[in-house]
């Protein structure tokens, strides 16, 4: 993927904005959600081997909770809001007193609750990231899996697939209770859409 | 337990293993583990096979593991250089499944039936027959394969553990 090696680091700077952005909006939707305060890490921006990808939230045979929307409109891309199955377990707790009982298996109506607190955080993720930008960007409806992650991952990767063997990642950890729950956001914009969200932030795409 | 020759199959990779040796890939989702195997001389081979066909690269160089139609050509000839010969081959396949299920199917969100259609395309072009098979569904897979035995054995969240 020689487009991106050449990427200065301001622009990945202007990326590393966009998920701070989009993120931190998703984390103070998270904190109103639950009613307790919610931290953010710096999101990292950077160019990962498909390989690696799933390194990031445990490992290709991790099970976690994965709440994947396709980014419609002016900068397409995919977006995978991440949790392990062990944060998942407590968020349902803190939000609807739910005690789950097998990790492995939910009911209807916490694969729902957790289906929807997908598409709130992705949803405030994406408008505070197209107020920002003023290009158009609609999530699709959120679909949930519990599952490998590398299995989940791989379907974010499809589009790069076609160009390369590294995708541009922003990755947003957040921590809710110091470190009881641990979230990801994966903004995976696809190749074409780059041009789209520097032109629109005035920055310029050689 | 403690594995002597384990053999990791990345995403869009490819290897063979031979003396008994495990070939293993994690986390097939979509993408399809195409496992050959020689039972007379025991040579087994795997690719992680991610989309189906090679025309739709826009990468002017691309990983040949990376597509149905180029990886099979390749692990054909690295299984020959290790002593297999086509015509004792046979085939078994995992993965290929649908992770998530939207309401618009568009051609990307079908990617998992369409890697097992250009697998299977591939393998009748050079008359392998496919002697098992556990693709579909909408959960990721594990595989290993055994070198000594040509014995698949598929793991899923869901499902536990399966041999093929």
């Amino acid at each position: 993927m020689s487009m991106f090696n050449h990427f200065a680091e301001f622009k990945m700077d202007v990326l590393k904005e966009v998920g701070n952005i989009g993120a931190g909006n998703a984390a103070t939707a998270l904190s109103r959600l639950i009613d307790k305060p919610v931290d953010m890490a710096v999101p990292t921006v950077s160019m990962v081997p498909f390989e690696e990808i799933a390194e990031r939230v445990g490992g290709s045979e991790q099970v976690v909770v994965a709440v994947f929307l396709r980014v419609e409109g002016d900068a397409p891309g995919n977006m995978f809001f991440i949790i392990e199955t062990n944060s998942a377990k407590k968020l349902l707790h803190n939000l609807l007193s739910i005690e789950v009982e097998n990790e492995n298996e939910y009911s209807e109506m916490e694969f729902s609750a957790l289906g929807e607190i997908g598409n709130i955080l992705a949803g405030s993720y994406l408008s505070s990231l197209a107020d920002f930008t003023k290009l158009s960007m609609a999530p699709t409806v959120p679909s949930i899996a519990i599952d490998m992650a590398g299995a989940i991952l791989s379907y974010g990767l499809l589009q790069f697939g076609q160009m390369g063997d590294d995708a541009l990642l922003i990755d947003t950890t957040f921590l809710e209770d110091k470190e009881a729950i641990e979230g990801h956001f994966f903004l995976i914009p696809d190749p074409e859409s780059f041009e789209k969200i520097f032109r629109a932030l005035g920055v310029p795409f050689e | 337990m403690i594995q002597q020759n384990l053999i990791k199959i990345g995403m869009a990779d490819l290897n063979v293993a031979t003396d008994g040796a495990m070939i293993k890939t994690t986390g097939l989702g979509s993408c399809v583990g195409v496992t050959l195997f020689d039972p007379k001389v025991k040579v087994a081979g795997m690719a992680h096979v991610m989309l189906p066909l090679s025309s739709i690269a826009r990468e002017s160089t691309f990983n040949i593991a990376k597509y149905a139609d180029t990886a099979l050509p390749e692990l054909l000839r690295r299984l020959a250089a290790a002593g297999a010969r086509r015509e004792r081959l046979i085939a078994k396949l995992a993965g290929g499944a649908q992770m998530f299920a939207f309401s618009g199917q568009s051609d990307t969100m079908r990617i998992g039936p369409r890697n097992v259609e250009a697998c299977k395309m591939m393998l009748s072009q050079y008359s392998i027959p496919v002697m098992g098979e556990d693709t579909g569904g909408n959960y990721g897979r594990t595989i290993e394969l055994d070198s000594s035995t040509g014995v698949l054995v598929i793991k899923s969240v869901q499902y536990g553990v399966k041999e093929l």
